[in-house]
């Protein structure tokens, strides 16, 4: 690992004004990917702020009922805590079905948040790739790719986005609060990540020097029925193939109400918007539930190795909303 | 080169390192607690499982400076029945994971005692028990190449048991 400066930031101000100071600096939480990324040359700034001192750590409520998370607290606690395992269980899953016990210790919100994707040609320093290296072109095109986005991808990276707890986060609607010297910013998480496009490398809208602080969940109550389910190739400690975070609210046999988002199909969490529209005001049947996930994947794309990903997102959508509807109205 | 400080095994020490330094290398090659293992040195395997303030955490992924002041437990220091356990449960065959597979079992049933739930757990808004498959879900970050899974899950499933 090449040689950096450390600097361990004891408040929000100096860490922000150190960033802008350096534009190679990289802020640092639990290191779970950071560190990772730096062992194996991908990442390579000349100095680290550590910013785990900074209180960044409460999970509290706020009066109109929305849930705001410090994006220092580590995902364990985040899917311990009480307020997310009653309200929006979908979230507390899937924390769970993230990385192992011992990572979900270190790992912050924000870090979580701005995790790189685990296309293993990204890691791979002997082969293109347009993120690592804007311009050299995309192996995993035509190459190892069952793992490789079916929805937004471009000609010049089909990686996706490797979050969990992102998906649930889509799904209930957050907001991310950033801040960087110009002072404090909030956007939706939906607009945090990008798109490939032609600019794959440039992966979330923050500045350079902004820095997430929280994520700001608004109250729900659909999210109380909520559900996280998660297909890969191993039963645990795996990244997803396809994920679905849904919840569900139905009134004699109606959808009154629907959330729903993917993981593993994109470079970013997927909202399922057109799914949604479907469904809402829709007869809570399978067919119902089907023609709505044919509607989200109506612009699915197939690479060469990960055409089974589209069938397998329908399913996992179907099964996921039968579930809640059953759930949802034996309650 | 910062001057780190940690209790380490109940013991305060302080250590000279570079801030690249990962907590395993400062462990294993600074301090000589050779208990801990490095296997895959990238958050993977699970074998450099350590205690820190009580938490399981890989020390591979985790730079020391990052835990000046903490309170570090390894293998070396862990006085718990889950060792005889293994022994008596052939837990272990070539034995390298086992010092992870330990300490990363310690902070489990801390874990489970605090009433989390698990990526298995039917209803994440309740205590699960701690049945055989919420024992793998939970000890899933520890890998064992010789396949002594049963062996670790029936030693963690009698220690649990009391």
């Amino acid at each position: 690992m090449k040689d950096f400066g450390y600097l361990a930031a004891t408040d929000l101000a100096t860490a922000v004004r150190a960033k802008a100071d350096r534009p190679d600096a990289r802020f640092l939480g639990g290191g779970t990917n950071l560190v990772d990324l730096m062992r194996e040359g991908i990442e390579a700034p000349d100095t680290l702020i550590d910013i785990t001192r900074l209180p960044l750590t409460g999970i509290d409520e706020r009066p109109d009922g929305s849930v705001r998370v410090g994006a220092l607290v580590r995902n364990s606690d985040l899917a311990a805590h009480p307020l997310v395992r009653t309200r929006f269980p979908m979230l507390a899953q899937a924390i769970l079905m993230g990385a192992s016990g011992q990572l979900r210790n270190m790992a912050t919100v924000g870090g979580n948040l701005l995790q790189r994707t685990r296309c293993l040609y990204f890691y791979d320093r002997t082969t293109p790739c347009n993120k690592r290296e804007p311009g050299s072109g995309c192996a995993a095109i035509g190459g190892f790719n069952r793992m490789h986005a079916i929805l937004g991808a471009s000609e010049h990276c089909i990686a996706t986005h490797p979050s969990d707890m992102c998906v649930a986060l889509a799904a209930l609607g957050a907001t991310v609060e950033v801040e960087s010297v110009r002072g404090v910013r909030r956007l939706p998480l939906l607009d945090l990540h990008r798109l490939p496009g032609d600019t794959p490398h440039v992966e979330t809208a923050l500045d350079p020097d902004e820095l997430i602080t929280a994520v700001v969940i608004p109250a729900d109550p659909v999210a109380a029925n909520s559900r996280y389910r998660k297909v890969r190739d191993r039963a645990s400690y795996a990244f997803a193939l396809v994920s679905v975070a849904a919840a569900l609210a139905v009134e004699d046999g109606t959808v009154t109400a629907v959330r729903l988002a993917l993981g593993g199909v994109a470079a970013r969490p997927w909202r399922a918007v057109e799914a949604e529209r479907v469904l809402t005001d829709a007869a809570a049947t399978e067919a119902e539930f089907a023609r709505a996930a044919d509607a989200e994947l109506a612009g699915a794309l197939a690479q060469s190795e990960n055409g089974f990903k589209i069938e397998l997102a329908r399913r996992t959508i179907v099964a996921t909303l039968r579930r809640l509807a059953a759930e949802g109205s034996t309650r | 080169m910062a001057e780190v400080r940690m209790k380490v095994n109940g013991a305060t020490t302080s250590v000279e390192l570079e801030p690249r330094v990962s907590l395993l290398d400062a462990l294993r090659e600074h301090l000589g607690l050779t208990g801990t293992k490095k296997g895959c040195d990238q958050g993977a395997c699970g074998a450099c499982t350590v205690l820190v303030d009580g938490r399981r955490i890989v020390s591979c992924l985790a730079l020391a400076v990052q835990y000046e002041g903490r309170e570090i437990t390894t293998i070396e220091g862990v006085e718990h029945p889950l060792r005889a356990a293994f022994v008596r449960h052939d837990g272990f065959q070539c034995g390298y994971c086992t010092s992870g597979q330990i300490c990363s079992a310690v902070g489990m049933l801390a874990e489970h005692k605090e009433g989390t739930a698990s990526a298995v757990t039917e209803r994440v808004d309740a205590a699960p028990e701690l049945t055989e498959a919420e024992i793998r879900e939970r000890m899933s970050g520890n890998l064992c190449r010789c396949g002594a899974y049963n062996g670790i899950v029936g030693a963690i499933s009698e220690v649990a048991a009391g």
